[in-house]
């Protein structure tokens, strides 16, 4: 058996160490990653994904805390990915989400991993779906995906997770503008944190206000709750929204259907997308053709979709 | 697909002193070199900081002590990392350690010890050139 088939053996038996290679591997971006994904595709689709997004101290990290163990009260097992950003000068990154979740990290039903956004050319989607993948395969119940509220990032998130819940908290600026655009519309739950501090109401209000405008296709209508997530105030309401939210994707089989096709069809087209530009660019390089392209378009001789375009025709008729 | 293999490290507060200047310091200046820092925040038992390191997948431990309970708490820490197969761990550590407790402290397994005075260059020069090989 190769190391990656070991890997993948390990994370169907839900082994701690073989789910941290492999979300390692997926990361990292090697050529084991595909087969890995290939190996344990088959036996995803069991967890309930939740991708829980808000901008950058709305309280995401202590909230989700309450989250798991309110999910470990009814007996689920859980797995949290948290993001946070990579700095684009020095690919470094500070990952603290795990501060607020520390004592659960003892707890084996729970598995959390810190991952940076790495700049990665698919956006964090594809490093953050896979390993939720991963996680799923694993057997875990429920998966958590936690992103922070910068711009792209949140709507991606519309292709990780069925349930997702938008964080908001009063006091963060007037981030209704942020809101307004795109983030209105993925969110099938909202949660107004620190809803102990004044202004909660307001907030509240401000968002139901912005519901009426909006209408959601899918006949869900996104409630807005409150929660206090330092107590845990609100937790189990927003867990029984979840769940209902599930519910209601999965009555609603017709619905369900299109809604894996949207995913199954976003995640071709990232892939082909992938495949297409590595395959292209690879040839490019090898030929040592890059440079001169690129020297090309800047001195406007040809402009990138032609060019693209051209080399891709060349391809396929090579084929 | 990018192909990036980065430095995980993890910066982790054992024990119960409360104070992380240095452990910060220590985390801002390793992700200024471009390594992914994952910190645990204060107050971590053992227990939490061995299986912090497995579920992270680090290539390299800091552990962080200004209380003087080293002693107690960097044996377990060391054998429990060794019970979850994670030899293959570059662990330093920082804070006060007395000079007489040094060795003790290397035979567990701890590969280096940086006291007061340690430039941010020095570790971050350390942790570039012992990074153990992991597959």
């Amino acid at each position: 058996m190769t190391r990656t088939q070991e890997i993948a053996q390990g994370v169907l038996k839900g082994d701690r160490r073989s789910i941290a290679k492999a979300i390692t591997i997926i990361e990292n971006g090697t050529p084991e990653a595909q087969e890995l994904i290939a190996t344990v595709f088959p036996h995803t689709g069991k967890a309930h994904i939740i991708g829980l997004t808000g901008a950058g101290g709305a309280g995401k990290s202590t909230l989700i805390e309450k989250i798991v163990r309110e999910y470990r009260l009814k007996g689920k097992t859980v797995g949290v990915i948290a993001v946070d950003p990579t700095s684009p000068f020095t690919g470094g990154a500070f990952l603290g989400d795990r501060i607020r979740m520390q004592e659960l990290s003892t707890d084996e039903g729970v598995y959390i991993r810190s991952m940076a956004t790495r700049n990665y050319a698919g956006g964090v989607s594809r490093a953050t779906k896979d390993s939720a993948k991963i996680l799923d395969a694993a057997g875990k119940d429920i998966v958590i995906v936690e992103t922070a509220g910068a711009g792209q990032s949140e709507v991606e998130i519309v292709n990780v997770a069925q349930t997702i819940v938008v964080m908001h908290a009063p006091g963060l600026g007037d981030e209704i503008q942020a809101i307004k655009a795109g983030i209105m519309e993925i969110a099938d739950i909202f949660v107004v944190n620190k809803a102990d501090r004044e202004n909660a109401n307001k907030t509240t209000i401000d968002i139901q206000a912005m519901l009426q405008m909006s209408n959601k296709k899918d006949g869900w209508k996104p409630p807005v709750l409150k929660t206090v997530a330092l107590t845990g105030e609100g937790v189990p309401e927003l867990i029984e929204k979840i769940e209902e939210h599930r519910c209601f994707l999965e009555t609603d089989t017709k619905h369900r259907e299109s809604l894996l096709k949207t995913k199954a069809e976003a995640e071709l087209i990232e892939a082909i997308k992938e495949k297409v530009s590595r395959t292209l660019l690879d040839q490019l390089r090898r030929e040592g053709k890059l440079d001169k392209l690129l020297s090309e378009i800047v001195e406007k001789k040809t402009d990138p979709a032609s060019a693209a375009e051209k080399l891709l025709r060349k391809t396929i008729n090579h084929a | 697909m990018e192909e990036t293999r980065k430095i995980r490290v993890l910066i982790a507060k054992p024990g119960l002193d409360s104070h992380d200047r240095g452990a910060k310091v220590v985390a801002r200046a390793l992700r200024d070199a471009g390594m992914e820092v994952i910190y645990t925040g204060l107050r971590q038992t053992p227990e939490q900081i061995a299986e912090t390191a497995l579920q992270e997948d680090v290539d390299v431990i800091g552990l962080s002590i200004l209380s003087g309970a080293h002693k107690t708490l960097f044996p377990r820490i060391m054998k429990l990392l060794k019970k979850q197969g994670l030899t293959d761990v570059m662990v330093f550590a920082g804070g006060i350690i007395p000079e007489e407790d040094v060795t003790e402290m290397k035979k567990l397994g701890i590969k280096e010890i940086f006291g007061p005075g340690t430039t941010t260059e020095q570790i971050i020069h350390y942790v570039t050139d012992n990074l153990p090989k992991r597959d």
